[in-house]
């Protein structure tokens, strides 16, 4: 409870900056769901179509999944420095699994007799994928995208250890000071985040669902 | 409505030891109700698919009135062609209204055009529009589905319907109650049907010409109770079991056996049935009144004479006089 009003006391003091860890954070985490985004929906239709494209990519993203973020980080210095770009490229791969593989998923699941009746009645496969099966694809696809931003808000903290900010510059001089109340204050927003982003997207999600009965 | 005309329409699959179509020629009357019935696997589904382009013969035409159908662009061929399958696929996203209006809307008809077709369709498939036009398609019964993808294969007025194996996944009692509608609604709308079934009792109730599909070929073509009565070969009284005349009976039209009358009069006092009633149906009522002829009735009018004989000579396969 000391901590919890120390937390409190030391975030007042220092707004500015807590802001910017916050806008700095949410960059992080939206420049890797929306590269995730742009890469892996499109990819997910293809790799849904072909077992070969399937097999490779969700393969390697899976590989890359397995090495440690902490560990990217450090990777990715030697070629982008500490800079935002490193932090990017971490948290991106990060992103990628959940969306490839619940875009797949949501793309195969789509009962092969929606789309026969679809193509059967004269539908352009233009206008397939917009209008039959995007949508039916697209509460699966936001539960991957949830998954990843899940991820991303919490491991954006990581940034902060190669000096590209975020709301992790609270747990590493909290980490460096001994101090559990400095710490709490990147925690605090960061778990709050998580919460609002598994939330909203659990509702969006809901609400996309075509109604069972 | 269009005929449909296949010339030496033969489709071989690539691996495939031989063809599942081979060397069909069938000519399908405007307005014409053709049931495709044959075993599992004989090609009904594939003779079926190549009307509307899902698959390409290996050889041979395909003609809707006098077009062959690759003259037109696939999408613009398919949009006139009605197309039912036995797994509804119903978009579950839309309602049933939205569902209907897929092929109105994609050939450009006004807002106001596609909502009156909507309840014309509902009311016609006994769906009361101002109940089921907002619904989803799971909140509806697998028999109200199937009458939904029925409309929606009739939302825009196709010359042609292609059906296959509609009714198959739904329960006995519906799928009776369904194939009356259909009829029904064919004697409204009068649509040219190509139908495909395994279904002998399913076949013989619908058609106004079977094909006996064997192996790719077709074995006979020609109206229910010809093929029930003089089967082509010894495969074809196999599958339709053309021993079991009572049962058959009950599956035979009114119309294929009684006499026409000429001009059409009032009813004259004795038992009537209707032209679409079963034999079975008019052979007992025959039996229980006595009278030596049913008056056959259709909308108010008479339409012809049915006797014992006449109902015998179906059985048998000639209508007597
Ligand atoms: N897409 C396909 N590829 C390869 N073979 C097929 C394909 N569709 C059907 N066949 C084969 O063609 C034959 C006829 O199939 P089908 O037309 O579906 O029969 P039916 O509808 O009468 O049950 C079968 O031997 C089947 O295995
Ligand atoms: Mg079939």
């Amino acid at each position: 409870m000391n901590d919890l009003v120390r937390a409190f006391a030391y975030a007042a003091a220092r707004q500015g900056e807590l802001v910017e860890a916050l806008q700095r954070h949410l960059l992080l985490v939206a420049v890797a769901l929306g590269i995730g985004i742009l890469v892996c929906v499109p990819l997910g239709i293809v790799t849904s179509r072909s077992r070969v494209a399937a097999v490779t990519f969700i393969n390697s993203f899976n590989a890359l999944r397995v090495i440690p973020s902490l560990a990217i980080l450090f990777l990715a210095l030697p070629y982008f420095g500490p800079s935002q770009t490193s932090a990017t490229i971490a948290l991106t791969i990060l992103a990628l699994p959940p969306i490839l593989i619940n875009t797949d998923t949501a793309f195969r699941k789509i009962d092969p007799a929606i789309r026969e009746a679809a193509l059967g009645m004269g539908m352009p496969q233009r206008e397939i994928l917009r209008r039959i099966e995007f949508p039916l694809a697209l509460p699966i696809i936001i539960t991957g995208i949830r998954t990843a931003a899940v991820e991303v808000i919490a491991s954006a903290t990581l940034a902060a250890f190669i000096g590209a900010g975020g709301l992790g510059i609270y747990i590493t001089r909290g980490f460096a000071l001994y101090d559990t109340a400095i710490l709490l204050v990147g925690a605090i927003p960061v778990a709050l985040l998580a919460i609002v982003a598994e939330l909203g997207m659990g509702s969006l999600q809901h609400a996309l669902q075509p109604p069972r009965s | 409505m269009k005929a449909i005309r296949f010339e030496q329409v033969s489709k071989r699959f690539p691996g495939a030891p031989r063809p599942a179509v081979d060397g069909v020629s069938l000519h399908v009357e405007a307005g014409e109700f053709v049931v495709l019935l044959g075993p599992s696997g004989c090609g009904k589904t594939t003779l079926l698919k190549m009307v509307n382009r899902l698959y390409e013969p290996s050889e041979g035409r395909i003609f809707i009135d006098d077009t062959e159908i690759r003259q037109l662009k696939v999408t613009t061929l398919r949009q006139q062609i009605g197309y039912v399958i036995q797994q509804i696929g119903l978009f579950p996203h839309m309602t049933v209204a939205q569902n209907i209006a897929v092929v109105p809307r994609m050939r450009g008809w006004k807002r106001d055009r596609i909502a009156a077709r909507i309840d014309e369709l509902l009311t016609l498939i006994e769906l009361d529009p101002a109940e089921y036009r907002g619904r989803y398609p799971a909140q509806l019964s697998g028999g109200q589905q199937q009458r939904v993808g029925l409309a929606r294969a009739l939302a825009a007025d196709p010359g042609v319907v292609l059906m296959d194996e509609p009714f198959s996944a739904i329960d006995a009692i519906t799928r009776a109650s369904l194939r009356d509608e259909l009829l029904r609604l064919q004697r409204k709308v009068r649509k040219t049907i190509l139908f495909v079934t395994h279904d002998v009792e399913e076949a013989l109730r619908l058609a106004d010409k079977l094909a006996v599909l064997r192996a790719g070929r077709v074995v006979q073509y020609d109206p229910p109770f010809h093929v029930l009565t003089r089967p082509a070969d010894d495969f074809v009284r196999d599958l339709v079991g053309a021993q079991d005349m009572v049962r058959h009976l009950s599956l035979l039209r009114v119309e294929g056996a009684m006499i026409g009358l000429a001009g059409g009069a009032g009813p004259n006092g004795g038992p009537t049935v209707g032209r679409h009633d079963d034999l079975r149906h008019a052979l007992s009522l025959l039996l229980r009144t006595g009278a030596p002829a049913l008056t056959v009735m259709e909308g108010g009018l008479a339409v012809g004479r049915l006797t014992i004989a006449g109902i015998g000579g179906a059985a048998r396969g000639r209508v007597e006089a």
